[in-house]
């Protein structure tokens, strides 16, 4: 099977309005640069995000925001975006926020056939009304379910023709769990390799769970705080 | 009084050899600059670091190597890369021997409020949640009032609580606390501070025994 698209508007294929979607990242460091970019062009409304932010103004979700083509976020700390406060102080866009380890682990999850399972997070926060709570060993945790998502979009450092990718540094952050958690992933890499050209000794996620790649073009990768050092 | 630089440099003399660390955002990063002589710690990143060095020069910047305020860093001999699963895996497990965080009020049983403030912009609780719920030992950095003067130590929080009873040490400007089964018990006064001034500065429970003395550096 040729998991191979040629760019980012063809590997979105098939994500309609109102559909649950991933995207990898932790602020603006190893985000989907590309397909985000698809998205808006395509106009895809209604969605659903998971991701740990929301990007900034004019850039990474930002961009999805700014085109109103996002319904609900559930990310773990989305400040930096004046946008996005605007519409959710309006109203048109609803907001989940979930602890940071949370969200991983929700991801996680997803993807790996463990429909729920219990973290001492959130206990006897409002992060846990309505949420069952258990006691193990003398301490309270709460449950928290496995995310549904439909497709997940992910960003590697390299990858190979058959789907498997290699992150660099912290640009790995949500994007693994991600990859393993959509009914869809979709992978997007800076260098894309035949089979065989990557160690399999380091390789971070194993084809079986990538079904589209594409080598992305123009990797703004815009720095949040530029903060230099002035040691010699 | 203490400076935000001398809350930090305070906290350091609570690192010992061979500590994982992870630090807030705000003073609790500037404890990193005064990791005493002869101890090392490594420093623990949420977004997927173990082993974070300083700042990168202008020719070492990576964008794909941030910290998890977002800012450039730069990795040290050792360092390690893992997803964000991992990393709470890390901070669950209890493996992170100290975390250091900032906070808008705790109260006298070690609960902490941080992350949001009702009718303002909610920006989220971040890493924060998780952290204070399993960390082994948490200490709070902060100012001992707010900026219209009220106290942030109190005997019940009026915030949205982030988590419960995870409080062990306060260092503010004033004082050095630590939070027992009694209350917040005074341990060090800020040079030129007095207990009444550490008294009428924090509403909760303040437990005062025998002669204070000053915080040394």
């Amino acid at each position: 099977m040729n998991k191979v698209v040629k760019n980012a508007d063809e590997a979105i294929h098939g994500i309609q309005d109102g559909m649950t979607i991933m995207l990898g990242g932790f602020g603006l460091c190893g985000i989907p640069e590309n397909s985000i970019s698809s998205l808006v062009k395509a106009g895809i409304k209604d969605l659903t995000c998971i991701s740990n932010n929301a990007g900034v103004d004019d850039f990474g979700i930002g961009l999805m925001l700014q085109a109103k083509l996002v319904k609900k976020m559930i990310s773990s700390y989305v400040g930096e975006n004046a946008e996005f406060e605007r519409q959710l102080l309006s109203g048109e866009l609803e907001v989940e926020l979930l602890p940071q380890g949370t969200l991983a682990e929700r991801c996680r999850a997803a993807g790996s056939g463990i429909p729920a399972f219990y973290t001492p997070a959130g206990y006897g926060t409002e992060i846990a009304e309505g949420k069952e709570t258990r006691e193990f060993g003398g301490k309270q945790f709460i449950m928290e379910k496995a995310f549904e998502s439909d497709f997940a979009i992910v960003k590697a450092w390299k990858g190979d023709t058959d789907g498997n990718l290699i992150f660099k540094a912290t640009a790995r952050n949500f994007n693994p769990m991600m990859a393993m958690a959509g009914k869809i992933t979709i992978a997007e890499v800076e260098e894309l390799v035949e089979p065989g050209e990557l160690d399999p000794n380091f390789i971070h996620t194993p084809s079986i769970f990538v079904n589209r790649i594409f080598q992305g073009v123009d990797y703004e990768k815009r720095i949040e705080q530029r903060t230099i050092s002035n040691k010699q | 009084m203490l400076t935000k630089e001398q809350i930090a440099q305070r906290i350091a003399q609570e690192l010992q050899d061979g500590y994982y660390v992870n630090l807030g955002i705000g003073i609790p990063t500037l404890v990193a600059n005064y990791v005493p002589t002869g101890i090392n710690v490594t420093l623990q990143s949420e977004n997927g670091l173990l082993g974070m060095g300083p700042f990168p020069t202008e020719d070492e910047i990576d964008a794909d190597l941030i910290n998890a305020g977002k800012q450039t860093v730069t990795t040290l001999a050792g360092s390690v890369f893992f997803d964000s699963a991992t990393s709470f895996a890390m901070i669950r497990s209890g493996r992170v021997d100290l975390t250091v965080l900032g906070a808008m009020e705790v109260n006298d049983k070690g609960d902490i409020a941080n992350w949001k403030i009702p009718g303002k912009m909610v920006k989220g609780m971040g890493g924060a949640m998780d952290l204070v719920a399993s960390a082994q030992n948490i200490i709070v950095a902060m100012q001992h009032t707010n900026r219209s003067g009220d106290s942030k130590l109190l005997s019940s929080l009026s915030l949205p609580v982030t988590g419960l009873g995870c409080v062990k040490k306060i260092v503010t400007n004033l004082c050095v606390i630590d939070i027992t089964s009694r209350g917040f018990e005074l341990k060090e006064l800020a040079p030129g501070v007095s207990v009444e001034d550490v008294q009428n500065a924090t509403e909760g429970k303040l437990v005062v025994e025998g002669v204070i003395p000053e915080i040394q550096f």
